[in-house]
């Protein structure tokens, strides 16, 4: 148990030493010079060299690469060039306000995702169930952009329910966390219904309910903790898939978090802060996996490490 | 045609099928459906404000930002939304097919090796790996397709990998061997024929998954570079005015929505034709 822990978290490692290789060397070939960039129009050849070398940008390419990992290693993301200050700071500032938004979108993908999977496969092949999928499908079909424009229309400027974007009080979270709730609750809700049919299925359910055991009981006891084993691998792979709508959600809801940041950084094309977004965001996605895998060990004793 | 009754039996699917048809018959008539050039600026195309007009009798779904009818701006649209989807979903399926199997028959280290990397794909998140490639490319319509498909092959690359797999430990295969059929004679006339099933539901679902990041990209400004009509840069050029102009998000939205929903649709209906193994489950 404990070496497949050891090799789990090495592979996890090792993974990401690789996330670091091709972020650095897509970002490497990114045709604008920051140093052209700092030295302004008007400047010589010979300050702009100057300024290069300062930067180390007159290196080989793994030899920048290398003092880019000793310094990620220290927790240095580097300097933004465009915005004149360091990268640690600037994602420092837009961390909380991000993570604020992932805990309650991931909330809301659960809580909407389990309950209308749990629903349809109970009414299975039912009218309820047949547009309850009919829901899901239409969300994971729906790009986030769309659908974060229009719930801002409909329920902002229209009904007047939620503010128009914003940020710092609960009012100012919910629309955004539920735009990305509903549209990924989508892949949660079949998962659950079609997991929930299967365990319904077992035998040791109809010996449950042949003992004389209640529907709610045996639901609650014996259905439920089988059928929602699957959906705790399913959060390791969705955060990839909820960190790109988020990027696109706080740029519609003006949210200021890591997703804001890493556009407005791309536009000025500021490498530094872009390398350190997309770090950050596959560390996200690389732990959220390990995580998930390693809870599943505990959580489901039937499996077997020999064997995977 | 069994396979197109069958398809054309679930409601659903066949107005999906139908939505698709109409995309598609646009994209391929566009010169002769659209009402007016695309590109068209009207003096009689804005209010006296000059804000844009909402859809009335000259201009059906109303006018943008610049007075250019919104209709025939969608018509080309989806010219561009079709071409990148079938484009860049294409090579996604030949590199996520080429990877899948090559891992999954010939396994040893380069089979290792091309798995670690659909690893390392998956740690990205997708749009903002694609973001960064488009922005470092300069994007125009073949760049978007082929950022796209360089995002888009893991995971048809991992299905066809676990298939390509359990395929070649049956006894058809072991038989064969014995036989003495080279490996080019198992790989194509014997695990293709079988591998394309899953290849086919995949190309299906995949276009949806392009066609929605297609959107995005070009939403975000780094994809289908403007005066191309693109159904995500439409929205795009009028996000500022969305509010008073809602118009101009709800029906390139609609239609989009309506593209994918409709390709996921098919792909769904096709997986539970084609594998048995899944029939009423799902």
């Amino acid at each position: 148990m404990a070496w497949f822990i050891v090799k789990r978290i090495a592979y996890s490692l090792l993974i990401l030493l690789g996330v670091t290789f091709i972020t650095y060397l897509l970002l490497y070939m990114i045709p604008a010079d920051p140093a052209r960039q700092i030295a302004g129009r008007s400047a010589t050849a010979e300050v702009v060299a100057n300024i290069r070398h300062q930067l180390g940008l007159d290196l080989p390419f793994y030899e920048q690469y290398f003092r880019y990992l000793v310094n990620l290693v220290q927790g240095d993301f580097g300097r933004s060039y465009v915005q004149r200050s360091e990268v640690a700071t600037l994602i420092e500032a837009r961390l909380g306000p991000t993570l604020q938004l992932m805990v309650a979108g991931i909330g809301f993908e659960l809580l909407i995702g389990v309950t209308l999977g749990i629903v349809a496969a109970l009414k299975r092949n039912s009218v309820l169930d047949q547009l309850l999928m009919a829901f899901s499908f239409i969300g994971v079909s729906s790009p986030h952009f769309i659908a974060a424009m229009l719930a801002l229309y409909f329920f902002a400027v229209q009904l007047e329910w939620f503010p128009l974007g914003g940020y710092g009080e609960v009012k100012h979270l919910m629309l955004p966390a539920i735009t990305l709730g509903v549209l990924g609750s989508g892949w949660y809700s079949r998962m659950v219904r079609s997991s929930m049919i299967e365990v319904l299925h077992q035998d040791f359910i109809r010996t449950a309910r042949a003992k004389g055991l209640k529907r709610l009981r045996v639901l609650l006891r014996h259905v439920l903790p089988n059928a929602i084993i699957p959906v705790i691998p399913m959060i390791g792979i969705d955060i990839g898939i909820f960190m790109s709508g988020l990027v696109v959600v706080e740029a519609v809801f003006g949210w200021p978090g890591l997703g804001q940041l890493a556009w407005q950084a791309i536009q000025q094309v500021d490498i530094p802060v872009i390398v350190g977004v997309t770090t950050l965001s596959a560390v996200a996605i690389i732990l959220g996996n390990l995580v998930a895998d390693l809870a599943v060990l505990f959580v489901d004793p039937r499996i077997d490490i020999n064997k995977s | 045609m069994t396979l197109l009754t069958a398809l054309l039996r679930r409601k659903a699917v066949a107005i999906a099928l139908l939505y698709i048809a109409i995309v598609v018959v646009a994209a391929i008539f566009a010169p002769w459906l659209a009402p007016f050039d695309p590109t068209q600026q009207f003096f009689d195309g804005l209010t006296l404000e000059g804000a844009p007009l909402p859809p009335n009798e000259e201009f059906m779904l109303g006018t943008d930002l610049l007075g250019r009818d919104l209709l025939s701006r969608l018509i080309y649209g989806a010219r561009t939304s079709l071409i990148i989807g079938i484009v860049s979903n294409g090579i996604a399926v030949i590199i996520g097919t080429l990877v899948g199997i090559t891992a999954g028959f010939v396994r040893g280290w380069i089979g290792s090796l091309l798995m670690r990397l659909t690893d390392l794909m998956m740690a990205f998140p997708a749009l903002l790996l694609a973001i960064a490639l488009a922005a470092i490319l300069r994007p125009s319509l073949w760049i978007v397709a082929l950022v796209i498909a360089m995002v888009n092959w893991v995971q048809i690359a991992r299905v066809i990998y676990s298939e390509t797999i359990s395929l070649a430990s049956k006894d058809f295969v072991a038989v064969e061997r014995t036989i003495g059929a080279s490996a080019k004679r198992i790989l194509f006339s014997h695990l293709l024929p079988h591998l394309l099933p899953t290849i086919m539901v995949w190309a299906t679902l995949g276009i949806s998954t392009t066609v929605l990041l297609e959107a995005t990209l070009s939403f975000l400004g780094v994809g289908v570079q403007p005066p191309m009509p693109s159904w995500g840069n439409i929205i795009f050029e009028s996000q500022t005015y969305f509010t008073s102009a809602v118009w101009l998000v709800l029906f390139p939205g609609l239609a989009i929505i309506a593209l994918s929903l409709s390709f996921n649709l098919v792909g769904d209906a096709l997986r539970d034709e084609l594998d048995p193994t899944l029939k009423g489950r799902l």
